[in-house]
């Protein structure tokens, strides 16, 4: 059984603009951006007493502390995997406000992901036992490690990269209306999508890509009855897990029978629809985590919004922008908005809820924020 | 940056290469309950053991996916076709194709390995063999 249904709830969120050369330290952005949570809160720093990162967070949190000024804290964790665990960090938080451990938890994930250390650059990460198995090979980017699992789901339903580009669209559409997104008002055609230049040719453009960005986010988790009191309208965790299997990377998993199927989606999908009881058709809109477009679609069978093989008729009859049947990162997604890291898709997720996304999904109740191996399930308290 | 990243072994796979070195395609194989294991992990996943034996592979396989790595590693270096190799021991393993344009490659064909160095790193490495679709 995943977490306890409404063991807490979002109750502020914060970020600074999102760029490509922020010109100011990692610890600044996080500082800057916690601060913006705490205040929308409606709290002060000395009410926070957890803090919540990802492993590969480069902000300590002692430093954290004496910048922000928070006094006193006795619940931290930070969890692993990456953009994979961006949904994990709510389900950290939220089980620390259920135990007692903390009263009010602040996540936070700053970087300067493009003036500063790129991830998407060959060989990063050597030495992890896992890149042992794929760099010497060539194997040496996150594009081309995905591409080798995306290829078999090409292959197996038969989508080509114009496929991936339909989705691309609707994220950059999204994103053109959305003034925090780095392409706000930019969108792009399908000729556009199929014109820019091949990462991992047939299966990767640039414009499947997610970008890389400088910039930090931070959210305020409190028990839902506190929330309810605080300056913002309370955005309840209705649900969270995580979904770690056996023999999978962070994401992808060359060692699973099906590399048509994305696993790990399928048993956070599997914990969330049995600890909600709810079903896809509850959901109204949907952030899913997008290091590339292809992810996208392996995450909407997985949580059976559709059938396997069918994201790309379920995309290209237009359910996933505003207006369909399931709206999908509404923000612009990480192709769009920017490359925080999936954080600031939960951002979007409470901005829903809350009713003051710039594109807001009419009296959105449910949003699902899928980030592959972790999940939140967000709603209105 | 080098044209190949060279593996940093550890005590948990340096079996492997040394058997590469030796033109030989090892995986660990448990030695409570004789399961093969690839990647290698220090424990079987299956019965609990620690004590493992080292098994020679056939070498012998299929595509079960791959792409066309562009440039890898350094930005003037040819391409090479990555592939995840399924062999017929049923362990996967990632590695390269060689001997075929990326315009032929197939999932479902039929592959063995042989042994090759690239900048002074020797690696097992994929061939097509006649045989067909797996």
């Amino acid at each position: 059984m995943a977490l306890r249904k409404e063991a807490a709830a979002i109750a502020g969120i914060g970020q600074t603009e999102f760029s490509k050369n922020s010109g100011r330290s990692e610890l600044q952005l996080a500082a800057e951006a916690v601060r913006a949570a705490i205040n929308d809160a409606g709290l002060e720093p000395a009410d926070v007493d957890g803090l919540v990162t990802m492993t590969v967070d480069p902000n300590d949190e002692l430093a954290l502390m004496h910048s922000v000024g928070m006094e006193e804290v006795r619940w931290t964790s930070r969890t692993p995997f990456g953009g994979g665990g961006s949904s994990a960090l709510v389900e950290h938080a939220a089980a620390a406000v259920a135990a007692g451990a903390a009263d009010v938890v602040v996540i936070y994930r700053a970087f300067n992901e493009r003036s500063g250390n790129r991830f998407g650059q060959p060989g990063q990460g050597q030495g992890m036992p896992n890149l042992n198995w794929y760099l010497p090979y060539g194997l040496d980017t996150p594009a081309k490690m995905y591409s080798l699992w995306f290829q078999r789901y090409m292959d197996t339903f038969g989508l080509t990269n114009e496929d991936f580009g339909r989705y691309t669209v609707i994220a950059r559409k999204h994103a053109a209306s959305n003034p925090n997104a780095w392409f706000y008002q930019r969108p792009i055609t399908l000729e556009d999508h199929q014109n820019s230049r091949w990462i991992v040719e047939p299966i990767l453009r640039l414009l499947d890509c997610c970008q890389e960005s400088d910039g930090g986010v931070a959210l305020v988790v409190t028990s839902a009855e506190r929330a309810r009191d605080l300056r913002q309208p309370a955005v309840t965790i209705v649900g969270a897990t995580q979904g770690n299997v056996i023999n999978g990377d962070t994401i992808f998993n060359y060692y699973h029978p099906d590399n048509a199927r994305f696993p790990q989606a399928e048993y956070a999908a599997r914990q969330i629809w049995e600890s909600t009881g709810l079903k896809p058709a509850d959901i109204d809109a949907a952030m899913i985590y997008e290091n590339f477009s292809p992810v996208v679609f392996y995450q909407l069978e997985a949580y059976g919004f559709c059938g396997l093989g069918e994201a790309k008729d379920f995309i290209a009859d237009g359910h996933i922008g505003l207006g369909g049947t399931l709206p999908v990162n509404t923000h612009g997604g990480l192709l769009g908005e920017a490359y925080i890291h999936g954080v600031n898709n939960i951002l979007e997720g409470v901005r829903q809820i809350r009713g003051t996304s710039a594109n807001q999904v009419p009296d959105a109740k449910h949003v699902l924020c899928s980030a592959g191996p972790s999940a939140v399930l967000l709603g209105n308290g | 940056m080098p044209r190949v990243i060279a593996p940093v072994i550890s005590r948990d796979d340096e079996y492997f290469w040394k058997g590469v070195a030796e033109d030989r395609l090892l995986a660990r194989c448990c030695a409570g309950c004789g399961r093969l294991q690839h990647p290698p992990t220090p424990m079987c996943p299956k019965c609990g053991s620690v004590a493992w034996d080292v098994r020679e592979l056939a070498g012998a396989g299929f595509v079960y996916s791959w792409i066309v790595s562009q440039h890898p590693t350094q930005s003037e270096d040819a391409p090479r076709v990555v592939a995840l190799i399924e062999l017929d021991e049923g362990l996967r393993l990632v590695s390269n194709l060689a001997g075929i344009e990326p315009a032929d490659v197939r999932n479902g064909m039929r592959v063995g390995v042989e042994f090759g160095e690239i900048d002074g790193v020797k690696l097992p490495q994929f061939r097509p063999v006649t045989g067909g679709l797996s």
